[in-house]
Order: C-alpha cells, then sequence, then structure tokens
C-alpha cells in the first residue's frame, strides 16, 4: 500500500509522546512534519542533506531515556547511506529511523530516485546491521509504527511507501538558530 | 621534537571540556588518541564513514546537550564543506581536530591538493582557525579551540602540521 504523506506523518506524530524527538529530512519531511502540527521537539531541516540520520545518531547517544525519531524521504536518505552502516555499528536503543520513499525528488521536478529502480533501503539497512528492518505495509502497520514511537526502546528501521503527489508546501521556521534554541529549551537546556 | 606526548595531552583537554561525543574517520596521525577515546568509558568514539557525518553528528549532539568533537585528516576536511553549512546556519559548535598531509615532506603527491585547499577552504566557511606545530602548544590551543567552539558557538579547527605527526614512512 502506498501512504498519503500528510496523512501518514499525523499517524506517526498523532498524540506524540513528550519524550519523542523528531528530526525530518531537508524537503518534503520537513514540511509534512510541521503540517502535522509545530513542536518545538521538532528539529526542521532546510539544508544538510544527507544529515538527518546522523542527526539522529547524536541526538540518540545524547538523549538515551528519549525516543529519537528521523522520518527523511529517500533521496534524503540515498545522499547519506554510509550513516546507516555507522548506526549500525553503534546500535543506538532509543533511535527509529524512517524513510517515507516515493522513489521520487519531489523538490525538485519529481526526477526518479534510485530506489524506483535497483536499490532496496530495507536491505541496505538490514546489511548495515539493523535488525529490526519493517516495510510498513498498511494503515494497522502504520498505526503499530506510531505506537512504538512513543516508547523509547530498541533501533529499528522503518520505510513508509508514498504516493508520488506533492501536496502543497507549509513552511516551518526558517532560522536555524531559532529552531536550536527552542529544542535545547524544550530539553531543559540553556538555549 | 620534544617528548611531550600531545595525543595524550589532547585527550586530557577534551576530558576536562566534558566531550561526551568523539567522531573521527580512521587516521594513523590520530590513532593514539582515537585508541584513547574508545577505550574511556564516559565517552562514546563514533567511527565514520566519511568525515560529514560527524559534523551532522556533533549537531545531534548539542541539540541533546552534549559536547562532540570531530578528529580527521586533511583529505577529510573537503568530506564536510557542504554539511559544514548546518554549523554555520544553525550556530552549532564544531571543534575539528585536523591531522595535516600535504606539506612538510609529503612523499604521496596525491595528498597535495586537499592539504593545501584545507585552510582557504575552512576560512572560506567562516571556521576559526588555529595551526600547531610544536608537540608543547597542543594542549594549550585545543583549550582555547574548544572554549572558542562551545562558547561562542562557531566552527574552529585545529590544524595540527604534519611537522608534529612526522613523516609517513612508505617502506617497510
Amino acid at each position: 500500500m502506498k501512504f498519503d504523506r500528510r496523512a501518514a506523518m499525523a499517524t506517526l506524530v498523532a498524540d506524540r509522546s513528550k519524550d519523542l524527538l523528531v528530526v525530518p529530512g531537508l524537503g518534503s519531511t520537513t514540511w509534512d512534519l510541521v503540517a502535522a502540527g509545530d513542536n518545538p521537539k521538532n528539529f526542521y531541516l532546510w539544508g544538510a542533506m544527507g544529515g538527518a540520520a546522523m542527526i539522529g545518531l547524536g541526538l540518540a547517544l545524547a538523549q538515551p531515556q528519549k525516543r529519537v525519531a528521523v522520518i527523511t524521504g529517500d533521496g534524503e536518505m540515498l545522499m547519506g547511506l554510509g550513516a546507516l552502516a555507522t548506526i549500525g555499528v553503534q546500535q543506538p536503543k532509543n533511535l527509529a529511523v524512517i524513510v517515507f520513499d516515493n522513489g521520487l525528488y519531489g523538490e525538485t521536478g519529481g526526477q526518479p530516485s534510485h530506489t524506483q529502480s535497483t536499490v532496496d533501503l530495507l536491505t541496505v539497512a538490514r546489511g548495515a546491521g539493523i535488525a529490526d528492518c519493517i516495510d510498513v505495509a498498511d494503515e494497522a502497520g502504520l498505526k503499530a509504527l506510531a505506537a512504538r514511537l512513543k516508547s523509547p526502546d530498541g533501533l529499528f528501521f522503518a520505510r513508509v511507501a508514498i504516493e508520488a503527489k506533492e501536496p502543497p508546501r507549509v513552511l516551518p521556521e526558517r532560522d536555524g538558530v531559532v529552531i536550536k534554541k527552542r529544542f535545547r529549551e524544550a530539553l531543559g537546556l540553556s538555549a | 621534537m620534544s617528548n611531550v606526548n600531545w595525543p595524550d595531552q589532547l585527550f586530557g583537554v577534551l576530558k576536562r571540556s566534558d566531550v561526551r561525543q568523539v567522531g573521527y574517520v580512521p587516521d594513523a596521525g590520530h590513532s593514539r588518541l582515537i585508541q584513547r577515546c574508545t577505550t574511556d568509558s564516559e565517552m562514546q568514539a563514533v567511527s565514520l564513514t566519511t568525515e560529514e557525518e560527524g559534523v551532522a553528528l556533533a549537531a545531534g549532539a548539542w541539540l541533546g546537550g552534549e559536547r562532540a568533537a570531530l578528529l580527521m585528516q586533511s583529505s577529510g576536511v573537503g568530506n564536510c564543506i557542504n554539511m559544514l553549512s548546518l554549523s554555520r546556519t544553525c550556530r552549532f559548535p564544531m571543534p575539528m581536530f585536523i591531522t595535516m598531509r600535504g606539506e612538510w615532506e609529503e612523499f604521496n603527491p596525491w595528498q597535495v591538493p586537499m592539504g593545501q585547499a584545507v585552510e582557504p577552504v575552512l576560512k572560506l566557511c567562516d571556521a576559526e582557525i588555529m595551526r600547531v606545530k610544536k608537540p608543547d602548544e597542543v594542549a594549550g590551543v585545543a583549550e582555547r579551540a574548544l572554549q572558542s567552539a562551545y562558547g561562542d558557538e562557531r566552527i574552529v579547527a585545529v590544524l595540527l602540521s604534519q611537522e608534529l605527526i612526522g613523516k609517513k614512512v612508505w617502506t617497510k
């Protein structure tokens, strides 16, 4: 089953735990996340393509009691595939990497990504040493994934197949310093 | 060359500065320091597949309230450039300790282009650059670099000169 990206994101962060920290990727997943409701515990990315999973790793190591969810697109993940290898070696207990896979570079005109032809990100993640890899098949699977984000326990990778259509952009705060400061403040850290 | 054990001193500075995450790409010049970091119970030493991962790692660490640093060789600087936009745009502290190749007594010409580009390229990325040539200067410079990185939330690169590391011996 292919999901509507906005509905899928809304399901994942509905009634979110106060301990859920979310790092979306550059582009559509950032717009999807803010469309589902702004939250200071979101670290929106307007750049740093290929960096979302590694930002998630640094955050997960620093906050081991909280669930960290990287929710990014297939193109962003493909730019940083080495991060899956690094995460596989580190085995952080509280990190989830979720890829919204539409097989497209939606922001740049819908060019096909590698996942549309030969590349299967689930196989890559499994090969990197992330044992718990989930291909989300249906609405029940998506709800089960959302339930897992309420607990900090377990490293996993999930792929959510996404319909090709691009919904209108919803833009979050653009000033990186502001996004950073409010995130740290929400964790009780000095801004 | 003096007998100062600069890698151990640099490790001591990282410890005193409460650095908890150290990203690195394996490098001969940093081998002693990497070994100290990987065996320390309070530090997470994170082996990276490419240096830019370490820039993103440090951003995530800071978001979560931890201090991170990045160890690499000069060739790795080129791999970091775009990701340093993240550090600069969001003002994430990004201390980098870079062992230099491609300058003093370099045998391998393939190291020269990136080695020579390190300083100008990092300057363009708005990094503060501190160069160290003598072993007994490493600890003091490292301390200043970390203060500047965490205190002013900026990119600070400490360039550890090739004289300090010694030349790579190519014959067995």
